[in-house]
């Protein structure tokens, strides 16, 4: 069986987001950026299945600027196994990520396709339920914990009140959640041997996708601002307070 | 404009969050809801009662009783060929069903509004609240989750809603429900209490968490939630979680104990309406949006917090 694993470049988990001063979007301008953290957990699953027997092969595949090349390196440095890159400059929203991605599976033929449950830069939380949705597929989102049983998979969720497991017939969609596992480090000499492992060129127009945008960004701006407040010396203090504001008797 | 609100709903009751996504759907036109699960003629009863509703359509299956993705969507893919806006609560089950709704009807959807500015245009929140972007959607149909905390709930009663059967699309036979492990709430839930205590990884383990937050949180009545960082430590379940990532709360008081206050956690309680941060690191970050702080020994403050109050 072979996995597929969308990964995306986006800001610097670590990196504060600045509104650019015009109001048009985040300034990246040399801004660290690295993978999707939730896409970091989808590789590292994929590989774990992998190791486990589970799967064959792992091909990871990015759109974004040339730059996503980085990216996709760094998951065959993980241990991915292939990569292909579709290359634009464009924004493409989730709509038309998961249409390219309908695409590299109709070529692929991947058994389950694990993605992040959302990117931390626009955090929608949709790519992978539209991409299921596409395929007329299953899709088990914000998984912690997935475990391939012949022809299904089993996928127990994190949800609003707890965890629930479904049960899927592949070829599945699984998006992954935090609790999913611990992506590793890439070591040095994996990271010198992702440089040989092969990694494909396409465009959007290769597909013969429409990405083009449904949403217009209007503006963007900064919160309202929360200001510091008042430092109080001892619990006396805070507990009049709490009784001023009558939340304790 | 009409909408079509998904009602979130367990064991028999309409969930507030639902309540939240009629108010933002009223904004946009007429209200009609959808209950869709297994033996849910009372709950549609109860959904048709909420203020300013007017058709409640009820689909009644096995097929639909665990809210699957799968067997949902199409169904409401075929009540959409009537309605222009499909407006779901960005719940765990809402946000896995409303991207299915919006793939198959071709559109991109607005996830996660905080408010409405035209039948059209939104603002939602991104790179975890940091910036707050104004969208506006050239899709004929819209399909929108709303942020439970940015609208004000509607009345859950006072509605004269008619209640109309529609029949399930089925079993679209590639998923089932196998389980769940739902917590036993003890406690207020995270969502819509009145006062949090949540709790960081600086309670050291799981049951100096409990020793120490489960008491104040009980003096106050209050819900309990951790950081990203005590979740993962395993002091406390996932469904515990506030953040970016986890529940958006805004509670009346959000008290954060040994919280330091990374951007993610920030991103899904800063707005409570008072924030009281108990942190012994006076230059955490919390403080930079504690209305009250208290800079101290958690193990020694907590305690004396409790007995006190």
């Amino acid at each position: 069986m072979k996995i597929l694993v969308p990964v995306k470049r986006v800001i610097d988990y670590n990196v504060k987001p600045r509104v650019k001063a015009d109001g048009t979007g985040i300034d990246l301008a040399n801004v660290k950026m690295s993978m999707n953290p939730f896409d970091e957990i989808a590789v590292e699953e994929a590989i774990r299945l992998k190791e486990k027997g589970a799967a064959s092969e792992v091909v990871v595949v990015s759109i974004g600027v040339a730059k996503a090349q980085e990216t996709l390196r760094t998951a065959l440095a993980m241990g991915a196994d292939r990569a292909i890159l579709i290359q634009t400059d464009d924004e493409v929203e989730p709509l038309g990520v998961a249409k390219l991605l309908a695409k590299v599976q109709e070529e692929e033929g991947a058994g389950l396709i694990i993605l992040g449950k959302q990117a931390i830069d626009d955090d929608s939380n949709q790519t992978g339920q539209m991409l299921a949705a596409l395929l007329g597929r299953p899709q088990g989102t914000f998984a912690s914990k997935v475990e391939v049983e012949g022809d299904a998979v089993s996928v127990t969720r994190e949800v609003d009140g707890g965890l629930e497991t479904v049960k899927l017939t592949t070829p599945a969609i699984i998006t992954t959640d935090l609790r999913l596992n611990e992506p590793r480090y890439a070591s040095l000499p994996n990271i010198m041997k992702a440089k040989s492992k092969p990694l494909a060129n396409k465009t959007p127009a290769d597909y013969g996708v429409d990405i083009s945008p449904r949403l217009e960004t209007v503006s963007v701006a900064e919160p309202a601002k929360r200001s510091a407040g008042v430092k109080v010396a001892d619990v006396d203090e805070l507990v009049a307070k709490l009784k001023s504001m009558g939340v304790a008797a | 404009m009409k909408t079509l609100v998904w009602v979130e709903h367990e064991g028999g009751a309409v969930k507030d969050a639902t309540l939240s996504a009629v108010t933002a759907a009223a904004k946009l036109g007429e209200v009609h809801l959808l209950v869709a699960g297994e033996s849910v003629a009372g709950v549609a009863e109860a959904a048709a009662k909420i203020a300013g509703v007017g058709k409640v359509h009820v689909a009644d299956d096995a097929a639909l009783g665990h809210a699957l993705a799968e067997n949902v969507a199409p169904l409401v893919v075929q009540l959409m060929a009537d309605h222009d806006a499909f407006v779901v609560p960005a719940t765990s089950n809402g946000k896995n069903i409303a991207p299915r709704v919006a793939a198959l009807l071709d559109v991109m959807q607005i996830s996660d509004i905080l408010s409405v500015e035209g039948e059209d245009t939104f603002t939602r929140p991104i790179y975890a609240g940091n910036a707050i972007a104004t969208v506006k959607s050239k899709d004929v149909k819209k399909v929108i989750t709303v942020r439970g905390t940015a609208f004000e709930k509607a009345a859950s009663e006072g509605g004269s809603g008619t209640v109309e059967s529609v029949a399930s699309t089925g079993d679209a036979g590639l998923s089932s429900f196998v389980g769940a492990e739902i917590a036993k709430l003890e406690r207020p839930e995270l969502t819509s209490a009145k006062v949090i205590v949540s709790g960081g990884r600086a309670l050291k383990d799981g049951e100096t968490f409990e020793q120490l937050i489960f008491p104040l949180a009980d003096k106050l009545g209050a819900a309990v939630g951790a950081s990203r960082a005590a979740v993962d430590a395993g002091y406390v379940p996932n469904d515990y979680q506030v953040g970016q990532t986890g529940k958006i709360v805004a509670p009346e008081v959000y008290i954060a104990v040994g919280i330091s206050g990374a951007i993610q956690h920030l991103a899904g309680m800063k707005d409570s309406k008072t924030i009281i941060a108990i942190n012994k690191d006076e230059d955490a970050p919390i403080f930079q949006v504690a209305d009250i702080g208290l800079v101290g020994d958690l193990f020694k403050v907590v305690p004396e917090l409790t007995e006190k109050l």
